[in-house]
């Protein structure tokens, strides 16, 4: 069973109120933070590794050492809760059941960061958590943990609640304060980092919401203690969402010394793939992260078991490995098209582009028309040359890693699923079929062998 | 700004409560909550005057209402249904058989997605990833998501939707 720091509440009932949170614990945190110097908050934050959350997996404490801290100048604390990476859905759970560790994250960073201002950006399709949250910042205003002079401790702290209108591009943290700012989601050139000229040019720190939820345990237990948990710089606990062929879809919380077998095939988590199937492939991160086929993905280039973990899953390179991301865990049993997944990737991305820069306002809907001509079975092999090197030209010459994020999974399909490609090319009468065939990868579990 | 288009009293103070988040001359942020609200008062799409009211309430140009309200994808630039079926066809949604939703849902509207049904009360409207990846397949109608969809479920949510019971809001 895996330590639990953020989901350990979860299953009681009324723990969305404050009432109930209060007396699992809650707000003990801030009171804690309260005796603390800021800057031995953050510290206490560097000390325990954690890693921002949301997908790039940048340290936080150093992140939040960057801040400028011009006197005269407000400094802003943004929660990013903009989560729109296909297969990702943690921060939702974490919003809907458990508010109030955010809104105590976030009184604990504000203290730290010396923000007297907090917003919480949330995508606008998530359209009922805003009520939510906003009742959770009343009823700790009404504790006395927000408003004037917090705990008599002369600290001042106002959280607001921000819609979002759809727009994927508005997770990249510059897009986000432009959209914060009323205007259209464009990345902003960086550097200036939001640390130095963020929020209305003043110092900001974009936090994801997993990320300043788990600055409370980090308080509560400290840096040391949290930074035991998990193993190498993969330290603490982290929220997985899995999704797509598994018997057991929802969010896990799990220690990072877990394999990636024990996680999709244990009844602690997803359960195993449905009806019997076979794993074919998984995206372990989010839609953006490389694909990998069952072999590679149960077992490190090395032959040894692969782990739950940022180092474990990019163990050699992205050409063998892939990322942790944001946790975004989708599978994909062996009756899956890779072909028709990535084109669904495409189309996605294509649709999301905020159009700011040629080679992803123009490549990302040529590389899915390529993949619609290929699933369709109008392909050539030119196709897929064309395919690789279309995604080779917008990966790197974007302002903002979008177009990253929509190379990639077209570079990986091709990397290692080439014959599929292939297949669909060599059989235009299939057209639209799935290609189910799982040839090149050994989907059985080690587990499974030895029985 | 139109004579005839204004928000109500309540939805007023309400713009109010929003402008107040940010500093005083930070007025635009408001935008987009305020282009949420006026989008639900003015018949679930935002006219060319409605987004010139916007802009002249928060003291900008009507451009800046009109560049932001294109290019986010919750504001609808023409005319809807009642009842805007948003079906989720990316990734995860894919491989739960949302194609089958999707086409099931065409089949008995006789609409295509991005078109509104004869009677006017149903908008189709295919969408990317709305972060329920693990209940897929899955819409949204209103201001709820209806997860783990199957055809019969879709009926009954159609039927819901006709008898004027289903909640939006």
């Amino acid at each position: 069973m895996s330590k639990k720091l953020l989901l350990k509440d979860a299953h009681i009932e009324g723990i969305r109120t404050y009432e109930v949170y209060r007396k699992q614990g809650g707000y003990e945190g801030v009171e804690k933070a309260f005796k603390m110097a800021p800057d031995a908050i953050t510290e206490e934050v560097k000390t325990s590794g954690l890693r921002g959350r949301g997908g790039a997996g940048f340290p936080t404490g150093m992140k939040w050492s960057f801040l400028a801290k011009p006197e005269g100048v407000p400094r802003y604390l943004v929660v990013n809760a903009d989560e729109s990476e296909p297969g990702t859905f943690k921060d939702r759970y974490l919003m809907e059941h458990i508010p109030h560790l955010l809104i105590e994250g976030m009184i604990i960073s504000s203290f730290a960061l010396g923000a007297h201002t907090a917003y919480i950006y949330i995508r606008g399709e998530f359209a009922w958590i805003p009520d939510i949250l906003e009742q959770a910042i009343e009823e700790a205003r009404a504790a006395g943990f927000l408003g004037k002079n917090i705990l008599g401790t002369g600290f001042d702290l106002e959280i607001y609640v921000h819609r979002g209108a759809g727009a994927y591009i508005c997770g990249e943290e510059t897009a986000l304060l432009e959209s914060l700012e009323g205007k259209r989601g464009n990345p902003r050139l960086k550097p200036p980092f939001p640390a130095v000229k963020g929020l209305w040019e003043s110092p900001t720190v974009v936090n994801n919401v997993e990320t300043i939820a788990a600055v409370v345990p980090i308080i509560n237990i400290t840096g040391a203690e949290y930074a035991k948990i998990g193993v190498g710089r993969s330290t603490g606990t982290k929220l997985i969402s899995a999704c797509g062929n598994i018997n057991k879809p929802g969010v896990y919380e799990i220690d990072m010394t877990i394999t990636v077998e024990e996680f999709i095939y244990s009844d602690e988590y997803c359960g195993g793939i449905p009806n019997g199937k076979r794993l074919k492939a998984c995206i372990p991160g989010g839609s953006s992260v490389p694909i990998v086929p069952a072999n590679l993905l149960l077992k490190t280039i090395n032959g040894e078991p692969r782990l739950m973990n940022y180092e474990s899953l990019s163990d050699g390179g992205f050409a063998t490995g892939t990322m942790m991301g944001s946790g975004g865990f989708i599978v994909l049993d062996e009756d899956q098209s890779v072909v028709k997944h990535t084109m669904t990737l495409a189309h996605f991305y294509a649709h999301e582009s905020c159009g700011q820069c040629t080679p992803c306002r123009e490549g990302t809907p040529w590389l899915y028309k390529i993949l619609k001509k290929i699933h369709s079975g109008a392909g050539t092999l030119a196709d897929i040359d064309l395919l690789w090197d279309v995604q080779r030209k917008i990966e790197g010459n974007t302002i903002c890693p979008l177009g990253d994020a929509a190379a990639w999974p077209v570079a990986a399909a091709i990397r290692h699923f080439r014959d599929e490609f292939e297949w669909y090319i060599d059989n235009p009468e299939s057209q639209t079929r799935n290609y189910g065939l799982a040839n090149y990868a050994d989907p059985i579990p080690v587990a499974a062998k030895a029985e | 700004m139109s004579e005839t288009i204004a928000f109500k009293p309540e939805t007023l103070a309400q713009v109010d409560k929003i402008t107040a988040r940010y500093p005083a001359e930070r007025k635009k942020s408001a935008l987009i909550p305020v282009l949420h609200l006026a989008q639900k008062e003015f018949g679930g799409w935002l006219q060319v005057p409605v987004m010139d009211y916007v802009a002249e309430l928060l003291e900008i140009k009507p451009i800046e209402v009109y560049e932001v309200a294109t290019f986010y994808s919750m504001f609808n630039m023409k005319p809807v249904g009642k009842y805007v079926l948003e079906v989720c066809q990316t990734g995860p949604c894919m491989l739960n058989g949302s194609d089958e939703i999707i086409q099931h849902i065409k089949e008995t509207l006789h609409i295509n997605a991005g078109e509104t049904s004869a009677d006017g009360l149903f908008t189709l409207k295919t969408v990317e990833c709305l972060g329920a990846c693990g209940y897929a397949p899955m819409m949204q109608l209103g201001k709820f998501y209806h997860e783990h969809l199957t055809k019969e479920k879709v009926n009954e949510i159609l039927e819901l939707c006709r008898q004027g019971t289903l909640a939006l809001d």
